[in-house]
């Protein structure tokens, strides 16, 4: 059982548990499923500086923080207890790819390559983690919410405005990862 | 008997409220202070969100949804797996809001559940758009940045709090920001 749980989840297991979710925020507390706002309640808490998008009563939203700290620690569980000792399979075209960059460390599911603190002194590292972080945050923000807020519970809830912000959501990944990535990547 | 009258009065009040404002976020904020008002749980019932919190986080590392090579192979078109979890995720989520909203289930403390109808606006393309490039380039949304974070990977912090100033920015320059 634990060698089971171990391996990679397929994505026929993963895929309905992420949508039980929805369910369970809404019938333990009515909470519509969403993460990125997380990120506004931190702010709110910490730099609201008179901004009127921060200046709420964060603590009553105080459940999504609780649920992001859940989060972690779930990611620390299944790192140090469920994880799997193999490398991360990927595609063999990615692979190949991969190695013209210098990527060749299939360790973890980030790769170490790009994503580790002595990379934060180059070019590549700067644009990809503090670059991408901000265009994250201001990103989600702007769009109202991210992949769980608007492609999970927006499109369950059948919301229109949602269908938009996912396929945007999608469009700017295919340019950056097929446009952008391949001449940031030789950096 | 009382609860009937009441009912449709709370939810005429809420959706007057909510044609007010274009963000959602707002919109569902204050949705849900308009919820928690009626009722008063000691701090610690949040707990019950940080399980389901870690329940979630546990998924997202075990279906390797927080790997950046996952998310590359999915923006070149190299894999099925991120589809296929999505898409099974939404099904599933919508299956469960068409019974909930059917069957008008109640909360687990018999309250009414709520939902907010999103309005569109042109955030949702240039915000998804922006979000969508720097998906592809740390190859993480906000719930797998703090899933990368407790599995190890500790220079995300740095990701993270770039997230965090990149909402702030938002917050400071979103009256001149088309919406």
């Amino acid at each position: 059982m634990l060698e089971w749980i171990k391996q990679p989840w397929p994505w026929y297991v993963a895929g309905p548990l992420i949508g039980l979710t929805v369910p369970a925020l809404l019938l333990v507390g009515n909470k519509s499923f969403g993460i990125s706002s997380s990120l506004r309640h931190a702010c709110a808490a910490c730099l609201p500086a008179n901004i009127p998008f921060f200046k709420y009563d964060w603590k009553k939203e105080i459940w999504n923080l609780f649920f992001v700290a859940g989060i972690l620690a779930g990611g620390l569980i299944a790192a140090q207890l469920l994880s799997n000792p193999g490398p991360v399979q990927v595609n063999a075209k990615l692979a190949e790819e991969m190695v013209t960059y210098g990527v060749t460390n299939y360790e973890g599911l980030v790769p170490k390559d790009l994503f580790a603190w002595p990379e934060l002194l180059t070019a590549r590292g700067i644009i990809m983690m503090v670059g991408g972080g901000l265009l994250v945050g201001f990103g989600t923000r702007y769009a109202g919410g991210c992949t769980s807020g608007h492609a999970i519970m927006g499109l369950s809830n059948l919301q229109f405005p949602s269908l938009i912000t996912t396929i945007s959501f999608m469009a700017g990944g295919f340019i950056v990862a097929n446009l952008v990535l391949p001449f940031l990547l030789k950096l | 008997m009382n609860l009937n009258t009441q009912e449709p009065i709370s939810e005429k009040k809420h959706h007057e409220f909510l044609t007010e404002n274009t963000d959602f976020e707002v919109r569902s904020l204050d949705a849900v202070c308009f919820n928690e008002s009626e009722l008063n749980h000691p701090w610690w019932y949040n707990f019950k969100y940080a399980i389901a919190g870690l329940l979630f986080g546990v998924i997202l590392v075990k279906a390797e949804v927080i790997s950046w090579f996952r998310i590359q192979e999915m923006f070149r078109l190299q894999s099925f797996h991120m589809y296929g979890v999505i898409g099974s995720a939404v099904a599933v989520g919508m299956l469960s809001v068409f019974i909930i909203k059917k069957f008008k289930i109640k909360t687990i403390y018999n309250e009414p559940i709520e939902f907010v109808d999103k309005k569109l606006n042109k955030g949702n393309i240039y915000g998804g758009l922006l979000f969508g490039f720097g998906w592809a380039l740390t190859g993480a949304c906000p719930g797998p940045l703090f899933a990368q974070i407790g599995s190890g990977a500790t220079v995300i912090i740095v990701t993270l709090f770039s997230a965090l100033v990149g909402t702030w920015i938002y917050g400071y320059f979103r009256e001149k920001l088309p919406h």
